[in-house]
């Protein structure tokens, strides 16, 4: 069993896809800071591909890379060397058809979850209407779970209700790609749990193309089309790509019955104690 | 979702939750739990209040005794017996003439606070009677294009707090129209924020009566051909220019250490430069911002009495430097009461700026 997942692993690993199927490309990727001891070189030869309708988990050891390699995506972090696009274009700093969902929640206290969500909204919809850019923020808002809480302060919401507004922020401005930095990371794992269903069950409506930055095994695997697991840094690049072959829409039950998912598993762990 | 607006929400707002357990207690609805919490609320300052006055009494007691025992001692080795005599009687009549002149007693203090509030009114009255005399009069000038006789009678000790506290506003805006931009350019910018660096430095620690003195100079020459009185003019320019630095050093750093989350939101969102400043940097640098206007409030009126004093300007500076001159009997009781009711409207200033600050920024503050 173990030796197929390889096999595919490999395949995929070493495959390029066609070009109109790719939606992100990284290529030749390199990040270095500049220390007084000399350069500091974080990625280096970092080469990935992700697909169209693609949910990519990333996986490592802390300090690997992997925020840098999400924040250069996001246009947040400088490149210096290499390349990063989106549907073939080059990017240049950040933008609205990159969202990105923070490890914080990251709302500004002061607003309500539904001025919030329309600070995008408003941002990428600009020819519409007041009440249609409303209606996009409210729609999403209920989406995941909070049509109650349009009109409360982002200050007076749990932190797992905080997150949820940070997905609803994120999905309304349409993003090309959804970049995920551990957005669950410092919740509970109940919390969490209901956050992961929450963002699957948007996810499989909406398909945008994800990147998600994770250390939970489980949730690499329960979420994912595709594992990329990066070597530790300094000098970090992809190690190896799982392909998780689960039926979607998946639920946590199916998961954990199937036979493969403790082979992934294990793939996964191998792969992180070496 | 209608939240009612309760005592206690009102006053926890403006930081004077006290009042609302007091108001528990007269009503009696204070439980077992709530009694530790207003023994720390309101028996305890009421106690140090109380204690307060108390020593303040004996300690003025100590002073005149010891003043009015020196007078007796000098009439004795300077005339004689019968001289010691006569000014012993004389004190224990309380004539003006040979009274200690010592830090008055708290009674003497609200007998003087009482004497005010009655001047007070015999000159609104005077006041309202010369209006009501010269109304006729006035509107025929008015008509035949000549100036109103105004009121040039003394003014009350009301109308003077009301003059300080017009020049305090006056100085305060100023602040607060100069120091606000002037901070969200330097924290935003680090060119500029090098530029003003060293300004900000010097002018800082200069003192309220050099400040005066400058603006004087400048105030006097710009107006040289004016006939108007030029003193309000003078204080509240120098009043701004003393308490504006806590505001626009306050605004300086909060504006420049935005937490960088939000920076990043405002980067994916591709915010345009008038809708970060004024959707995140100024919003999240708020708190901030009203600990500056706080302490420049708070240093508008601490430096305001020095100012009026200089500049002449009526007011509470100017009415304590001139009971102080004048020297009368109860000029001492006067200027306490002047120093009471400063630091009280100094407090209300206060719980005032901490209740705009509670209702326009997110962070909560309870105050001090």
């Amino acid at each position: 069993m173990s030796s197929i997942i390889k096999e595919t692993s490999r395949a995929t690993h070493n495959g390029v896809f066609p070009s109109n199927e790719v939606m992100l490309d990284l290529k030749q990727l390199k990040k270095v800071y500049p220390t007084p001891k000399g350069d500091y070189v974080v990625l280096e030869d970092l080469n990935l591909q992700i697909r169209k309708e693609e949910f990519v988990t990333i996986i490592g050891h802390s300090g690997c890379g992997k925020t840098t390699m999400l924040s250069m995506i996001a246009g947040l972090n400088e490149i210096s060397g290499g390349h990063i696009s989106v549907l073939g274009k080059h990017i240049k700093g950040p933008g609205p058809d990159r969202g990105v969902i923070f490890q914080a929640p990251s709302l500004m206290p002061w607003m309500t979850s539904l001025q919030n969500v329309l600070l995008g909204v408003n941002q990428v919809f600009p020819d519409a209407t007041k009440a249609q850019r409303n209606d996009i923020a409210k729609y999403y808002l209920q989406k995941v779970g909070l049509e109650d809480a349009f009109n409360k302060k982002a200050s007076d919401l749990s932190q797992g209700m905080q997150q949820r507004v940070g997905i609803a922020r994120a999905f309304a401005i349409k993003p090309k790609v959804l970049l995920l930095d551990e957005p669950f990371g410092m919740l509970d794992s109940l919390t969490r749990g209901e956050l992961q269903d929450t963002l699957i069950e948007i996810w499989n409506k909406e398909k945008i193309t994800a990147v998600m930055i994770t250390h939970d095994v489980d949730e690499a695997i329960f979420l994912a089309d595709r594992v990329v697991m990066m070597t530790s840094g300094p000098k970090a690049k992809i190690g190896d790509i799982l392909d998780i072959n689960f039926e979607r829409p998946r639920t946590r039950k199916a998961v954990l019955e199937n036979d493969n998912y403790y082979e992934y598993r294990k793939h996964l762990i191998d792969f992180l104690e070496h | 979702m209608k939240q009612s607006i309760t005592l206690g929400k009102v006053t926890k707002f403006m930081g004077l939750g006290f009042l609302s357990t007091l108001k528990d207690l007269f009503t009696g609805k204070l439980g077992k739990e709530d009694f530790k919490n207003f023994l720390r609320k309101a028996v305890v300052p009421l106690a140090s209040i109380l204690l307060f006055i108390g020593l303040w009494h004996a300690g003025a007691k100590a002073l005149y005794n010891r003043e009015a025992n020196f007078k007796i001692e000098k009439a004795l080795t300077d005339q004689g017996e019968t001289a010691a005599e006569a000014m012993r009687a004389c004190i224990a009549s309380g004539d003006v003439s040979c009274k200690p002149n010592t830090l008055p007693s708290p009674g003497q203090v609200w007998d003087s606070y009482k004497s005010l509030l009655r001047d007070h009114n015999i000159i609104s009255a005077d006041k309202a009677a010369f209006i009501q005399k010269t109304a006729a009069l006035n509107a025929k000038r008015i008509a035949a294009g000549k100036a109103a006789i105004t009121y040039t009678g003394r003014p009350s000790f009301i109308d003077q707090i009301i003059m300080s506290l017009k020049t305090v506003f006056a100085g305060f805006l100023l602040a607060l129209v100069i120091a606000i931009p002037l901070g969200i350019f330097i924290g935003l910018s680090p060119t500029l924020k090098s530029a003003f660096n060293w300004f900000i430095q010097i002018f800082k620690p200069v003192s309220p009566v050099v400040w005066y003195l400058l603006v004087f100079m400048i105030v006097k020459t710009i107006l040289i051909d004016s006939n108007d009185d030029s003193s309000f003019i003078i204080s509240f320019i120098s009043v701004g220019l003393c308490s504006m630095w806590a505001t626009l050093v306050n605004t300086a750093m909060g504006v420049s250490s935005v937490d960088k989350d939000y920076i990043n939101v405002a980067k994916v969102l591709k915010l345009g430069p008038f809708q970060k400043v004024f959707k995140v940097i100024l919003p999240s640098s708020l708190p901030l911002i009203f600990t500056g206007l706080k302490i420049t409030l708070s240093v508008a009126w601490m430096v305001l009495i020095a100012i009026e004093l200089l500049a002449q300007s009526p007011g509470l500076g100017l009415f304590v430097w001139e009971e102080f001159q004048n020297g009368a009997n109860d000029s001492n009781s006067k200027i306490i009461v002047a120093m009471f009711v400063i630091g009280i409207i100094g407090f209300l200033l206060d719980r005032i700026m901490l209740t705009i600050q509670n209702a326009v920024s997110f962070d909560k503050n309870e105050g001090i």
